[in-house]
């Protein structure tokens, strides 16, 4: 046990120094650092509600496709529009959000998990969002109709991806329970549990996507080629959310592993 | 001895400044983390800083007194010039209160101990000469500065740990926290107990035997921690906030021990930093009604408690608004985490008080918090802001040292 933290010892206190000497003296300057609270700067900001605040925004933006696709499927184009205009915005946040936990996991915190792997899991939050933009544009730009015989399925399909989303958002909402117990105990095992629910939905998705690609198939002499083109693409992305949304339970076991 | 009343009142002032200095800001450090844990409400922490950094003063503060007092400049040194220690004490009270002073307003991260000691230093090496610093004792000072924040950061590591294995790591952490609550309570009391009675309250007319000293630990202990139970049995599980939050229930569990390891940490924070105010009071105080060095004079009771009037002084008029400051900036600790840098600091500030060493408070808290750190307790620790305080001493020393011999030279001259 003592041992951990002799371990530790050399690599913080280099780090201490380096920062002495090479840090920079903004701290000097703020105002508020009058009178004896010096204290309170060593405390950084902690990272884990941006993380789940940016997880929060991924999961709407996933989730709005579903209300996108049933107007699609409706040919409501006004509402689709309405929709489309939401996941972007939607989008937006979640980059703006992305930006903010960036900038505030500066290279000089000591944080109990390392700075590349939460770096890396918001990464891969983000790319929820993006794929929801990346989807909605294709659909919208072409005006591109899901086919009647795939309409029902497809919905699922992408209902059962927005599943996975909320899963992943499920496990990112323990992050701060992760880090109370510092990743050890019976919460770890509620985290793992949570994930292997995750990799279950996940798994359901790739199946359902077989099988959306199958029928597909059987009925692609019938339409438009480049419509068949856009609609394979539009799969493989929704599809991705579902990946997506897997990694994001890797990153959060690989921060538990660590 | 001539002016002998014009000293003793200087000293006085002068005293009582640093004092007032010390709770305006230095408490505020000790107890921050409490607040912003949202363990004690403000006013609860200014009651508690009240009596227990007067407690601490009174009680335990007796030996790093007589440290800063005679510990570091030889006696012999001032054979036909007892004034001379006069001057260089107020010198050093001068000097280390201008340093503070500018500090503060530059907002730096320095402490009142690495002030004082670097300014004893400063007057009796270059005002009587080399050899008139006690080297061998400045230098276990110096090394106690290294070692205590390494010492805490050991503690709260192992402190932490343990509350991670028996409470936070299990199905029940609510149940296993009521269980364990009274135990670190028990053990929180006892230890501090402890270290303060082994020492002996001499200078207060109370001897104990070791076994005494033990019995009365453990008693006072058991009862505290009796009463702590009370609390924490009352702790009802909070739905809507565990519903958000798993552990809520858990932490209000150590939000109530946090209330002991406050009070220790005040207690413990009066016992150190005291001295630093009173320490030259007390040395000019004998020189001058007895018109000689005495190396053996005993410290009289009343300028312990002038200290601790002056830090709740300091504390009721100023160090209020610091307090409320500083704790609603310190938001990132939770209780769990706060009650092990505390236990683990207070501990090692009660220690160094025992054995008469000046330490900083502010830098054993902070290795406190790193050994928490260690145990992956912290979301996020600023290695820049750690490394800037814990640099600190090395601007400070020499400034303390600077400012005193300045003032050593012009007292001489005026006084003279």
């Amino acid at each position: 046990m003592i041992a951990g933290f002799f371990a530790n010892f050399p690599v913080i206190a280099s780090r201490i120094m380096a920062e002495f000497a090479f840090g920079t003296t903004e701290l000097m300057d703020d105002g508020r650092n009058k009178v004896g609270s010096y204290i309170t700067k060593i405390f950084g900001a902690s990272p884990v509600a941006p993380i789940q605040e940016h997880m929060e925004i991924c999961y709407k933006a996933a989730k709005e496709l579903v209300t996108f696709f049933e107007y699609v499927n409706g040919d409501n184009w006004e509402k689709v529009r309405e929709s489309r205009e939401k996941i972007v915005r939607l989008e937006n946040e979640a980059d703006e959000a992305k930006k903010q936990i960036r900038m505030q996991l500066s290279q000089a915190l000591f944080m109990p998990v390392a700075r590349a792997d939460l770096l890396d899991l918001v990464l891969v939050q983000d790319k929820i969002p993006n794929l929801a933009r990346d989807v909605s544009g294709l659909v919208i730009g072409r005006q591109l109709a899901i086919p009647d015989v795939l309409q029902e399925r497809f919905l699922t399909f992408v209902s059962r991806n927005v599943d996975a989303a909320k899963g992943a958002r499920k496990t990112i909402r323990e992050l701060d329970e992760l880090y109370e117990t510092g990743f050890r105990g019976t919460e770890v095992d509620l985290v793992r549990r949570l994930i292997s629910e995750l990799d279950q939905i996940e798994n359901e998705t790739d199946a359902l996507q077989a099988e959306l690609r199958r029928i597909l198939f059987s009925i692609e002499k019938d339409l438009s080629p480049i419509d068949v083109m856009f609609l394979y693409k539009v799969i493989e992305s929704i599809g991705d959310i579902g990946d997506m949304a897997e990694r994001i339970g890797r990153r959060l076991e690989l921060l538990m592993n660590h | 001895m001539e002016h002998a009343t014009i000293y003793l009142i200087l000293a006085g002032v002068f005293g009582l400044f640093m004092a007032w200095g010390i709770g305006a800001n230095d408490v505020a450090n000790a107890m921050a983390t409490s607040i912003g844990a949202k363990a004690l409400t403000i006013k609860q922490a200014i009651v508690i800083a009240a009596i227990f950094e007067f407690a601490g003063a009174v009680l335990a503060g007796g030996e790093v007194t007589s440290t800063i007092r005679k510990g570091m400049v030889d006696s012999s040194a001032f054979i036909g010039e007892p004034e001379l220690l006069v001057y260089g004490m107020l010198a050093a009270l001068l000097a280390a209160g201008t340093w503070l002073f500018i500090a503060s307003r530059k907002g730096w991260p320095v402490s009142t101990t690495h002030s004082i000691v670097g300014a004893i230093v400063g007057f009796a090496a270059v005002g009587l000469g080399v050899d008139a610093v006690k080297w061998d004792k400045v230098g276990a000072i110096v090394a106690s500065w290294v070692i205590s924040p390494l010492s805490a950061g050991i503690f709260a590591f192992l402190i932490f740990t343990s509350i991670q294995k028996l409470i936070l790591e299990q199905k029940d952490p609510f149940a296993r926290a009521q269980k364990y609550a009274p135990i670190y309570i028990f053990l929180t009391v006892f230890l501090i107990c402890l270290v303060t009675l082994f020492k002996g309250l001499k200078h207060v007319g109370f001897e104990l035997t070791t076994f005494q000293a033990y019995l009365g630990s453990a008693v006072l202990a058991v009862i505290i921690a009796g009463i702590g139970r009370f609390f924490v049995q009352r702790i009802t599980v909070d739905e809507k906030a565990e519903k958000k939050f798993h552990y809520a229930t858990v932490e209000k569990v150590f939000a109530v021990l946090m209330v002991i390891t406050a009070s220790a940490m005040a207690f413990a924070h009066g016992s150190n930093d005291v001295a630093n105010a009173i320490g030259p009071v007390a040395a000019i105080v004998s020189v001058a009604q007895s018109g000689q060095v005495l190396q053996s004079a005993p410290l009289p009771i009343w300028i312990l408690m002038l200290g601790g009037v002056g830090i709740v002084i300091g504390l009721a008029t100023y160090g209020r608004r610091v307090i409320a400051t500083v704790g609603s900036h310190i938001t990132a600790l939770t209780p769990s985490r706060g009650f092990s840098a505390e236990l683990a600091a207070a501990f090692t500030i009660v220690v160094a008080s025992g054995t008469g060493m000046p330490v900083s408070t502010t830098h054993v808290l902070v290795g406190a918090v790193l050994g928490v750190g260690m145990a992956r307790g912290i979301s996020a620790i600023n290695l820049g802001v750690v490394g800037r305080i814990f640099l600190s001493w090395v601007i400070t020393v020499p400034a303390g040292a600077c400012l005193s011999i300045v003032f050593f030279f012009i007292l001489k001259a005026v006084l003279s």
